[in-house]
């Protein structure tokens, strides 16, 4: 079966992008020979010897005559493992807009280094786009070897100086691959004057990156498109909601919450034209019929009793400006485009513009520009049902509409802190500390770890070192063991998945507090669930603390010899009914910081890794 | 290890390989997703129907999209009265078959009432005349959006529309002010008199249309497959003798077997000789082939380099 690949692409001009492209669809034959004819034409015009393969990716006429691309332009490539669409977009500053629009769809992000001038500005606003645009994957291909003699070092050296730079981004695959575009090597064949370079050409990678967990298959969400209705013989009194699933996957029989309404009601089928199917993922295009009779229209979303966005009149979002004849300022009103729902909206407060690289908030700021990003709060007339954008692409989105023009001037990306349902009348406060401030003051600095892994995995027992490690060398730390937690703060909870979620909510929130106080968190929690991990990651994020998660990797079965607290013995006798690992399941964590398990030497040696983690962050 | 007690656990993740469509799939969503939307947000769209290949599969989807309801808008036709007879006959039995509404709009009206004026000289064709009478009938037809079969590996200026091509008052596509287009979120909002040309099929190639016509098994018109016809030499092509064309007196007619790529007027659209008698062979060839549809076969195309933004610029599909 062949799989649809989205590909991303920036570089500066002349890293060397078009003529990378050009490449690929040559020797993937994705070019024809008229094409071909028609650039090997222009080129001699230009008296251009060579044909300038990067002539084929230019489009428009007003480009040709600039001799530079600026607009997002789609290309299409097939080889027998994958169809490939890359938006091939421009990467100068001026061109954010176009970048975003790219890589909104990505599933992999393809960023151009020249080799001789290694990281630039440039590089770093790629990547930070990307990662704000949530793209899964990251290519880094770093270009013209042959310009620095395919030297070794350089390439090294390069892929150090981004890594550096990629620690704070939210992005957890990255690959490097060194090329020359021009000469062909390792785009497609491997390349004879690298050898040393053990990773496969640029083409196989894309061929193979694993993309089939990209989609989020766990939160049900399907947002009504168009209500069908249909009385024909063979369909006397069908009535069916239209729409691509967004994320999770649907059965017949499952229950269903109708959002904004609260109706509930099962699934009775999942219709396709080829007939009804036993499940529905994302991107699928299907009809549901539901079993009971309810008022369902267009702009609800159909999810689950247990797991539903939230319903905002107040967004927060990272809106990126792609109007050239209007700013973003506070107090104007917009229509905001999300999945399927169109509201008014006006833009509240503008809490900072970010500089380029996504590092620096200027909180100063009045207004979005063309091209600049910035964290907005809209309040929208009529509520919307968000998630957080990191975990849901189609949720998590909106347009900004003008509503004089009618013109897409604005994109955001929605944040959603916590699940928590705060009064609209608590206000927060701010005294005068600024957090550079308290940490010029004391000399110190806050983060977070959370040490997940199974009951008996020894996360205590290591959180406990790197606390012992911290406060022994004159520096602030404090562990926060679940189990201690639920003695107190945590007392009321249970263990349903709702306060599983909540106890680690909670215990997120407290680790923040003591970050934001200058204190390295440990919080040692089984914390089973990928979202629930994510939640506390989002919480630091927003607070722009350092935050990390190590993953304490210790098999079931060891655990289960071990079983310091009986507890295994217990919930195999039937006595703990939900107990991680044994009938409640563990989520491996998808990106982990740090994975520590048997195979990682001894106590004081892990200690001593994630003090070096830490000392990262402190860089 | 972790993966053996993850499988113990019954971890999701590990499965989630299973969730996958293939790419026909994955581009048949899409297409469903964008005439949904379009039912949604407009009040009077329309679906250009020539016959050819592209307006097939199109209709076909938005077939797929409303099931079990009927299409929820008509089609129309833009009849240059050079179009060849089998296409004509093919889309009348084909709206018919389907039960949509099928109106036509003629090129000849334009010109009988000196709306358009005819380039009468040796060689001329109907092609940029289409553009008055297009936009014509979208006016009279009060249409706010049109569905077209553009794809955008067709050629370099197609690869920059959007899918929600916005059109002024005129009728113009200005390729320098595009709406920019994320995720799959499609702003649909225009004055009145303005009109929004949707591409449903934008993300498709030549390839992948074929690839679908056979999965689905869809009814094309013959001339697509391999046929004796006769034919003679013009400006490097292959042109078939029908009643608008034939040939001058230096060129020769022979009799060949051919098909055609694409089915625009029978005066300026060549054919390639070619023994694809059946899909599968098409598809080898469309496979195999080294030249563009457009380029191999359109002499309308051929005229500059730019010769496709000007049209559309002023409208054209
Ligand atoms: N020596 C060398 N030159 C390259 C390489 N890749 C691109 N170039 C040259 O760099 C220039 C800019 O390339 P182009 O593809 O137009 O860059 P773009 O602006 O990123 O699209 C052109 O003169 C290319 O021939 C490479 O790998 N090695």
């Amino acid at each position: 079966m062949t799989e649809l690949l989205r590909l991303a692409t920036a570089g500066s001009v002349d890293d060397g992008k078009s003529t990378l492209i050009g490449r690929l669809l040559y020797d993937a034959k994705g070019i024809f020979e008229d094409q071909l004819e028609a650039i090997r034409r222009s080129s001699e015009q230009r008296g251009n010897p060579e044909t300038d393969l990067a002539l084929l990716t230019d489009g428009l006429r007003a480009e040709r005559e600039q001799g530079i691309t600026i607009d997002v332009a789609y290309r299409y490539f097939a080889t027998p493992k994958r169809k490939f669409i890359i938006a091939d977009t421009p990467g100068h500053t001026e061109y954010t807009r176009n970048m975003v629009t790219g890589a909104s769809n990505a599933h992999v992000s393809l960023i151009l280094i020249d080799a001789r001038k290694g990281v630039i500005e440039q590089t770093r606003r790629h990547a930070f786009l990307s990662s704000m645009l949530g793209v899964p994957h990251m290519v880094l291909c770093v270009n013209k070897m042959d310009l620095v003699d395919w030297d070794q070092a350089r390439y090294e050296q390069i892929k150090s100086d981004f890594m550096e730079f990629a620690a704070r981004l939210n992005v957890h695959d990255i690959t490097f691959i060194p090329i020359s575009a021009l000469r062909g090597d390792n785009v497609v064949q491997r390349s004879e004057n690298m050898w040393w370079y053990d990773g496969s050409p640029l083409l196989n990678h894309l061929e193979s990156v694993y993309i089939g967990s990209d989609e989020n298959f766990i939160d049900p969400r399907f947002p009504v498109q168009y209500v069908i209705r249909s009385q024909t013989p063979e369909n006397p009194d069908f009535r069916g909601y239209a729409g691509t699933v967004a994320s999770g996957v649907l059965r017949p029989g499952d229950e269903l919450l109708v959002m904004p309404s609260g109706t509930t009601s099962r699934i009775a089928s999942i219709a396709t034209a080829d007939g009804e199917v036993a499940e529905a993922f994302p991107p699928m295009a299907v009809v549901i019929t539901l079993e009971d009779d309810i008022a369902v229209s267009r702009g609800d979303i159909l999810c689950r009793p247990n797991n539903r966005p939230s319903v905002a009149h107040d967004l927060e979002a990272t809106v990126c400006w792609m109007d050239d004849r209007s700013s973003l300022s506070e107090g104007k009103s917009y229509f905001l485009k999300h999945s399927t729902r169109t509201v008014r909206a006006s833009a509240q407060t503008l809490q900072y513009r970010l500089d380029v690289n996504g590092l620096h908030r200027d909180e100063g700021a009045t207004e979005l520009q063309l091209n600049e990003i910035g964290r907005v709060s809209f309040h929208c007339t009529e509520p919307l049902l968000v998630d957080d954008y990191t975990t849901n692409r189609t949720t998590g989105s909106f347009i900004i509409i003008d509503p004089a023009t009618n013109a897409t001037v604005g994109a955001g990306v929605i944040r959603v802190i916590a699940t928590t349902h705060a009064s609209p009348n608590v206000v927060r406060h701010g005294g005068r500390l600024t957090r550079a401030d308290r940490a010029a003051a004391l000399g110190v600095q806050g983060a977070t770890i959370l040490f997940t892994g199974l009951s008996g995995a020894g996360k205590s027992t290591l959180a406990a070192g790197v606390e012992e490690a911290f406060v022994r060398s004159g520096r602030p730390a404090f562990l926060l063991d679940g189990d201690n937690l639920r003695h107190g703060l945590n007392g009321d909870l249970g263990f349903s998945d709702r306060d599983r979620t909540e106890n680690v909510r909670r215990a997120g929130e407290v680790a923040r507090m003591f970050a934001e106080a200058g204190t390295l968190a440990l919080i040692a929690l089984i914390c089973p669930f990928e979202e629930d991990r994510r939640l506390i990651r989002a919480l630091h994020d927003e607070a722009n603390l350092p935050y990390a998660e190590v993953f304490v990797n210790t098999t079931l079965e060891e655990c289960e010899r071990r079983d310091p607290k009986g507890l295994y013995a217990r919930a195999r006798a039937g006595q703990l009914p939900g107990f991680t690992g044994i009938d409640s399941t563990y989520e491996m964590p998808n990106n982990p910081d740090l994975t520590l398990g048997a195979d990682s030497g001894s106590l004081p040696e892990q200690v001593a890794r994630v003090v070096e983690l830490l000392e990262m962050f402190a860089r | 290890m972790v993966s053996d007690s993850g499988e113990q656990a019954g971890m999701p993740g590990a499965g989630s390989g299973r969730y996958r469509l293939s790419h026909l799939g994955a581009l048949e969503a899409q297409s469903i997703h964008i005439f949904r939307e379009v039912a949604a947000e407009f009040e009077r769209p329309v679906l250009l129907f020539s016959g050819g290949k592209d307006s097939i599969v199109m209709l076909h989807l938005a077939k797929k999209a409303f099931w079990p309801a009927p299409v929820p808008f008509p089609v129309l036709h833009i009849d240059t009265g050079r179009n060849f007879d089998e296409v004509l006959e093919f889309r009348d039995r084909h709206a018919a078959a389907l039960g949509v509404r099928l109106s036509v709009a003629r090129v000849q009206d334009d010109i009988d009432a000196g709306r358009t004026l005819e380039d009468t000289s040796p060689g001329a064709t109907r092609n940029r005349l289409q553009t008055p009478t297009l936009l014509r009938a979208i006016a009279e037809g009060r249409h706010d959006a049109v569905f077209g079969g553009a794809r955008r590996d067709e050629e370099k200026a197609r690869a920059k529309e959007r899918i929600f091509s916005f059109r002024d008052q005129y009728g113009q596509w200005d390729p320098k002010n595009q709406r920019p287009e994320l995720w799959n979120i499609y702003n649909a909002r225009h004055h009145k008199g303005e009109h929004i040309r949707v591409f449903p099929l934008s993300n498709w190639t030549e390839l992948d249309v074929w690839h679908y016509i056979r999965a689905e098994g869809i009814d094309v018109p013959p001339i697509y497959f391999a046929h004796r016809r006769q034919v003679f030499q013009r400006d490097g092509m292959l042109m078939g003798v029908t009643e608008h064309l034939g040939p001058a007196e230096d060129e020769q007619v022979f009799e060949a077997m051919v098909r055609f790529r694409t089915v625009g007027d029978a005066d300026c659209t060549g054919c390639v000789e070619s023994m694809a008698e059946t899909i599968d062979l098409v598809i080898g060839e469309v496979a195999g082939t080294r030249l563009t549809e457009r380029g191999a076969t359109r002499a309308d195309d051929r005229i500059s380099e730019a010769g496709m933004e000007d049209r559309k610029r002023e409208g054209y599909f």
